[in-house]
């Protein structure tokens, strides 16, 4: 029932989709005011400043928004029912991914041998919390992509299930722009 | 047994959730009992500080999260697919899912009266005592090191995760699952707020998520959100809390107002007057719900300027709320008006409601505010919304849809009795409570002494207390006790002459509940209006068979997760938690290609 | 807060004095919200009024309104169908404006009357530090030299202006009749001005939920003749030392016992070098005052004993051990204590 059109013309689970994307956009702005508010507070370093490398992470921004593009070519080719360049691009996209997680956690890791741990000072924990949540995000979007691969890898998935595909790309791009979002305000308006 | 465990069926589902949050609302008014009798006289003799402090906190944490919403989620679950013509929800498995994550929610928070033991604290009650708004940073590890916060913080966050799913998924069905013809502007009143309150639902409940998080954070790793010692800011806390606890308040009254809205005009026999105007008012309560919840904070200090702004934001939500209160009186006026126990209750709910409201907005004016928060005056006006308003509204709800829920009528004796102990307990309990107030009564307070003049009021409020307890052992007993059945397949369907679709279909309804999909050419389209002929009576059998997707144990499973990870939190078990983990994997994916259609 | 209280016109009225009876209440209210001695709470308690007239109007009239339709249009027997009204747009336009209107009359009043009690005093008002602690309150008047407890002495009709904080949690400082309540926040001051136009004793309370004893975080303050207060000021003076009031012969054992059991670790007593503490209340005028433990007791010998044997046994939660001294003991500190006046 829920596969097909309703009342207001669009697949349910897509609108559910929506809806769900609406309540996350508030989930982080909840996240990102707190940054704001204790922005400066903090009593004692490392203050970002000192501490954020822009380069860095303006690649695993770049890595991020190509994700994007390898996700909307695959859900085109799946749409086309060409499986084997959406089997391509579905990997790319998890790869690209996992490429940022990777980035995430080495910067992590960074970050914690210069002295910021989660409790050392306000802006590690609003920082932690903050990328934490978005890299769990990723995460889950990761395991999803993966998911739909192996799917596809096992014949499961076809042209007729390009909505869960639309789905799954919806969430990425949203992900994506939240990033975008928690780069400008953390790390280039410092 | 099984079938209603693994059941998927709204109709079923909506009376799991109304015998599950009947049992809190028991559960939360034996508290506000406890509360009464300490009360009843200076001096605080009865429990201790201790018990009585988690006794106010569970009793509004229960009652809010626990007995109001989960009840008016019974009523969305069954009516709303029969009022739009739907089968089912959009998602009937998600549907069963909220309704196992609030149980088990439920039951994890309430666990914490008995497990002290486990935890050594020599008591065995552990329940949560920092208020149900639980205040930074007395609910910080520091001030309060037991693990009694910590089942209010995991409790409530789990309880946020029913409310989101089920907000998602009566958005959809609401906007997508509706018959031919329905046009969002046929869509009944009832239908209209609870889409108003499911969109407040999942604007409001991130908010908190991200409150609890922060102070599961503060608690169990150590961070300085709402430490001061670290430069976090307790008035942060306050700030999310009430970002959401706002619009918590319209979440709990807007549907009030849509059962309101589908009683009178019934019992009437005139439509809803200006149903575009109450609709379109609940959609403005709705927004400007966002915009005042710094009127909790008047006495923090925030400042002239911000006082004034949210004062007079707070005043604005009068207008709409007046509105609709107008056209409700303007429904009633001319017409022929059948006082059924559901229609007592309707007006009931206008009669009490008016005076919370009005206490609200002298709640409203700061200064005036700065004598009346953290008082009974306080409680005097939440009590007559809430309990007035929210909890009238329910059992006019109860009373007009039981047949429909259950195919047997209520007794209207026991009904009236009903009624007026509990109109008469409230005021009694509830109105005396402005005057405590006035007269310098604070809230929270397990003890006051004799002194402050305030003792014959509160032996009052007591009393009315003991009184609405009658009045909902009446309740139970008509619940139980009177099963005059309606007359089976002979009369219709319907006991009250409703306008609305889901008295098309028989009480109680099949399985698929439509035998064909009604076709709705108006507003009312069970009455004769001037435009048209009520829809045509459907036919007692479907002419082809209809597939009804069978049940699914994993919403059961996947939502037994979130109460496993929270324990393994609060009793610091890693492995309890990674247990969770796996469990909320394994039945996400069982759930996401189990073969089912729906 | 000088300008005139300018809705003085409104008729102060006494309603809850001929409400109450019904409730055979006895008074006096001794935490009234609506018996003001301040201009502070004497403005609030005019708007107050204002809006208090302005929803019991609406009530009436609304009430009213469902009343009549409930009993003119109950069903009557063979009357015909009703007519099916759908809306009516002036009507609908006219209970949209009403309201707003009345909520004007309500709005400016409330908007004057936040700018006038915004909490600043002129600059020769007299300056005290308020404290909250879990379960009691530290006074100190920084120009005076005075550290005190639970017990504010204040001159009538002089500009008052408290500055409020916290040592650990959100309190929040309310004595009814001389005005609105306010929070004192860890990390914050935030302000209270007034001015007192009669003596006497006022209650007040703690009133933000601050744990187990948060109903016994209560205060007294005392305003007085400015002579009163200035006496009272005079005797507060650390210099003068324990006055050998009735020279009870116990008094010197009493302070060694104050040293030897630990009190010092935690209060801070003028006249004994070693007592510096400051998790607890400043004893060193404890003597002089009328109540102890949050306003909890009167400050008799045997509420002091049975305090110092077992504080949390009589307050809940109360943060000062329980010292379970023996008689002899605690008669020789209560003797002490109570010398220091
Ligand atoms: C069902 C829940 C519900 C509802 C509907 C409301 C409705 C309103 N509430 Fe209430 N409120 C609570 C539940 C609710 N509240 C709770 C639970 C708390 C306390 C939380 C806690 O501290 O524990 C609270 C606390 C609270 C406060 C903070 C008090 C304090 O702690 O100091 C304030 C302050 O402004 C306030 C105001 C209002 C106003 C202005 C309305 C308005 O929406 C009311 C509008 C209605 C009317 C005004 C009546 C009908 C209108 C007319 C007939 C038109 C004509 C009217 C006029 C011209 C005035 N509420
Ligand atoms: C949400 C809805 C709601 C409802 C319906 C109620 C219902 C009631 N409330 Fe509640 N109340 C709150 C929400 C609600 N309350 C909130 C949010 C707070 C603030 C909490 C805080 O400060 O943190 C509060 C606080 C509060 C206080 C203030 C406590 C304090 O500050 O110290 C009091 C005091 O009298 C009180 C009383 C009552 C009473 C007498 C009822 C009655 O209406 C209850 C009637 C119901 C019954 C009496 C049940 C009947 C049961 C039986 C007869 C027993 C049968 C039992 C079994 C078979 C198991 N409430
Ligand atoms: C660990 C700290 C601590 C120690 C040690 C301690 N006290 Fe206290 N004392 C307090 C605190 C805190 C209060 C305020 C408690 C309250 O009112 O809730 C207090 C209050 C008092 C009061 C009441 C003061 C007032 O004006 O209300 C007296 C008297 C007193 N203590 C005497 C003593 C004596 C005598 C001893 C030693 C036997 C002692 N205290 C040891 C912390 C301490
Ligand atoms: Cu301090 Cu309540
Ligand atoms: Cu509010």
């Amino acid at each position: 029932m829920s596969t097909h059109a309703g009342s207001m013309g669009l697949d349910s689970r897509k609108m559910a989709f929506w809806a769900f994307i609406g309540s996350e956009c508030l989930l982080f702005a909840s996240l990102i005011s707190t940054y704001l508010v204790y922005k400066g507070k903090s009593l004692n370093g490392p203050y970002p400043h000192e501490i954020l490398n822009i380069p860095f992470t303006s690649f695993s921004t770049f890595d991020l928004l190509m994700s994007s593009l390898a996700m909307v070519l695959a859900l085109s080719a799946i749409q086309r029912g060409d499986m084997r360049q959406g089997k391509r691009w579905l990997f790319v996209t998890a790869l690209l991914g996992l490429i940022f997680l990777g980035g995430q956690v080495w910067e992590f890791n960074h970050f914690a041998h210069q002295g910021l741990g989660l409790t050392t000072n306000l802006f590690g924990s609003t920082f932690y919390v903050l990328t934490g949540t978005h890299g769990a995000h990723v995460t889950v979007g990761v395991t999803w992509l993966l998911t739909l691969w192996v799917q596809a890898l096992r014949g499961k998935l076809g042209p007729a299930q390009a909505m869960t595909v639309e789905i799954a790309g919806l969430y990425w791009h949203f992900v994506d722009v939240v990033w975008i979002v928690i780069f400008t305000v953390v790390y280039l308006i410092q | 047994m099984k079938s209603w465990i693994t059941t998927t069926d709204h109709k079923r589902i909506g009376l799991l959730y109304f015998w599950t949050a009947f049992a809190f609302f028991l559960i939360g008014g034996l508290e506000a009992l406890v509360i009464r009798a300490q009360l009843a006289r200076p001096e605080g003799v009865g429990v201790s500080a201790e018990v009585f402090n988690q006794m106010f906190t569970m009793h509004g944490t229960t009652m809010v999260f626990l007995a109001l919403m989960p009840l008016t989620a019974s009523l969305f679950n069954f009516i709303i697919p029969l009022q739009i013509g739907a089968r089912d929800v959009a998602f009937p498995r998600l549907n069963a899912f909220s309704y196992w994550v609030f149980v088990l929610g439920g039951v994890f928070l309430n666990a914490s009266f008995f497990v002290g033991p486990l935890f050594g604290t020599g008591a065995l009650s552990v329940a949560p005592d920092a208020g149900w708004f639980g205040y930074a940073n007395l609910t910080s590890r520091q001030y309060s090191p037991g693990p009694n916060i910590d089942f209010w913080v995991l409790g409530v966050q789990i309880l946020g995760v029913a409310s989101l799913a089920a907000g998602f998924n009566f958005i959809v069905t609401i906007l997508n699952m509706r018959a031919p013809g329905m046009r969002m502007l046929r869509v009944p009143v009832f239908t209209w707020m609870t889409l108003v309150t499911q969109f407040i639902v999942i604007t409001a409940f991130p908010v908190i998520t991200v409150a609890l998080v922060l102070l599961m954070f503060d608690r169990f790793f150590g961070t300085h959100f709402f430490v001061p010692a670290g430069g976090g800011d307790p008035i942060l806390w306050q700030h999310l809390f009430w970002m959401f606890g706002h619009p918590e308040v319209y979440i709990l009254i807007l549907p009030a107002m849509g059962i309101v809205s589908e009683v009178l005009p019934t019992f009437s026999r005139k439509p809803l007057f200006g149903y575009i105007v109450v609709v379109y008012s609940g959609i403005l309560i709705g927004f400007l719900g966002w915009g005042v919840w710094s009127h909790h904070m008047f006495a923090v200090g925030l400042g002239p300027i911000a006082d004034s702004v949210f004062a007079g934001t707070t005043m604005l939500i009068a207008i709409p709320t007046g509105v609709k209160i107008f056209n409700w009186i303007a429904t009633l006026w001319g017409g022929q008006l059948r006082f059924t126990t559901a229609m007592l209750f309707a007006l009931g709910f206008i009669a009490m409601f008016i005076i919370g409201g009005l206490s609200g907005v002298t709640h409203a004016s700061p200064p005036a505010d700065l004598q009346q928060t953290d008082t009974y005056y306080v409680v005097a006006h939440i009590h007559y919304v809430l309990f007035g308003g929210t909890m009238l509204g329910l059992f006019a709800g109860f009373y007009y849809w039981w047949p429909k829920m259950t195919g047997r009528l209520l007794s209207e004796t026991l009904g009236r009795w009903h009624f007026w102990l509990s109109l008469i307990g409230m005021n009694l309990a509830f109105f005396p409570m402005h005057f405590s107030g006035l007269l310098g009564m604070p809230r929270r307070i397990y003890t006051y002494p004799d002194e402050l003049g305030v003792t014959s009021m509160n032996l009052v409020s007591t009393i009315g207390a003991f009184l609405i307890g009658v009045a909902t052992l009446v309740f139970f007993w008509n619940l139980f006790r009177h099963r005059r059945a309606l007359a089976p397949g002979a009369g219709p369907s319907d006991p009250w002459g409703g306008a609305t679709l889901e008295w098309a279909v028989p009480s109680p309804p099949p399985v698929y509940n439509f035998s064909v999909m009604p076709v709705v050419e108006g507003r009312l389209p069970l009455w004769r209006t001037a435009r048209h002929e009520p829809i045509a009576p459907l036919p007692a059998t479907p002419p082809a068979p209809i597939h009804v997707p069978g049940g699914s144990w994993w919403p059961l499973i996947t939502a037994a997760a979130l109460p496993v990870m929270a324990t393994g939190a609060v009793s610091r078990e890693l492995w309890v938690v990674l247990l969770g983990v796996a469990v909320l994997i394994v039945g996400v994916y069982r759930w996401a290609y189990e073969p089912f259609e729906g | 807060m000088s300008e005139p209280v300018y809705f003085a016109a409104v008729p102060r009225l006494k309603w809850s004095l001929w409400l109450l009876p019904a409730l055979a209440c006895r008074g006096p209210f001794p935490q009234s919200t609506l018996d003001p001695r301040s201009d502070f709470s004497a403005a609030i308690d005019g708007l107050f009024t204002n809006i208090f007239w302005w929803a019991l109007f609406v009530f009436v009239v609304v009430e009213s309104l469902l009343v009549y339709a409930i009993i003119r249009y109950r069903a009557r027997p063979g009357a015909p169908e009703p007519k099916p009204l759908h809306g009516h747009t002036a009507l609908e336009i006219g209970w949209t404006l009403a309201p707003a209107l009345i909520l004007v009359f309500i709005a400016v009043p409330t908007i004057r009357t936040i700018f006038a009690t915004a909490g600043h005093a002129p600059p020769s008002a007299l300056r005290v530090e308020v404290i909250g602690h879990q379960w009691w309150w530290e006074f100190r008047y920084p120009s005076l030299g005075i550290t005190t407890a639970n017990e504010l002495h204040l001159p009538v009709h002089t500009p008052i202006q408290l500055d409020l904080s916290s040592a650990d949690i959100i309190h929040s400082f309310w004595v009814p009749r001389l005005g609105g309540k306010r929070d004192l926040t860890p990390g914050h001051v935030t302000r209270i001005a007034f001015r007192s136009d009669s003596a006497g004793e006022y209650l007040g309370q703690c009133a933000e939920f601050c744990g187990v004893s948060h109903a016994n975080m209560r205060l007294r303050v005392f305003v007085q003749p400015e002579a009163e207060f200035q006496a009272w000021v005079a005797g507060q003076q650390p210099a003068s030392g324990p006055a050998a009031a009735g020279g009870d012969a116990r008094v010197p054992e009493g302070r060694q016992e104050f040293v030897r059991n630990g009190c010092i670790a935690c209060h801070t007593i003028a006249e004994l070098p070693q007592a510096r503490g400051v998790l607890g209340p400043n004893l060193s005028r404890v003597g002089s005052r009328t109540t102890i433990a949050g306003g909890l007791f009167a400050n008799t010998a045997d509420n002091l004993r049975r305090w110092i044997h077992n504080a949390p046994a009589v307050k809940p939660g109360a943060l000062m051990p329980p010292s379970l001294l023996p008689d002899s003991e605690l008669d020789a500190l209560v003797a002490y204590l109570q010398s220091l006046k």
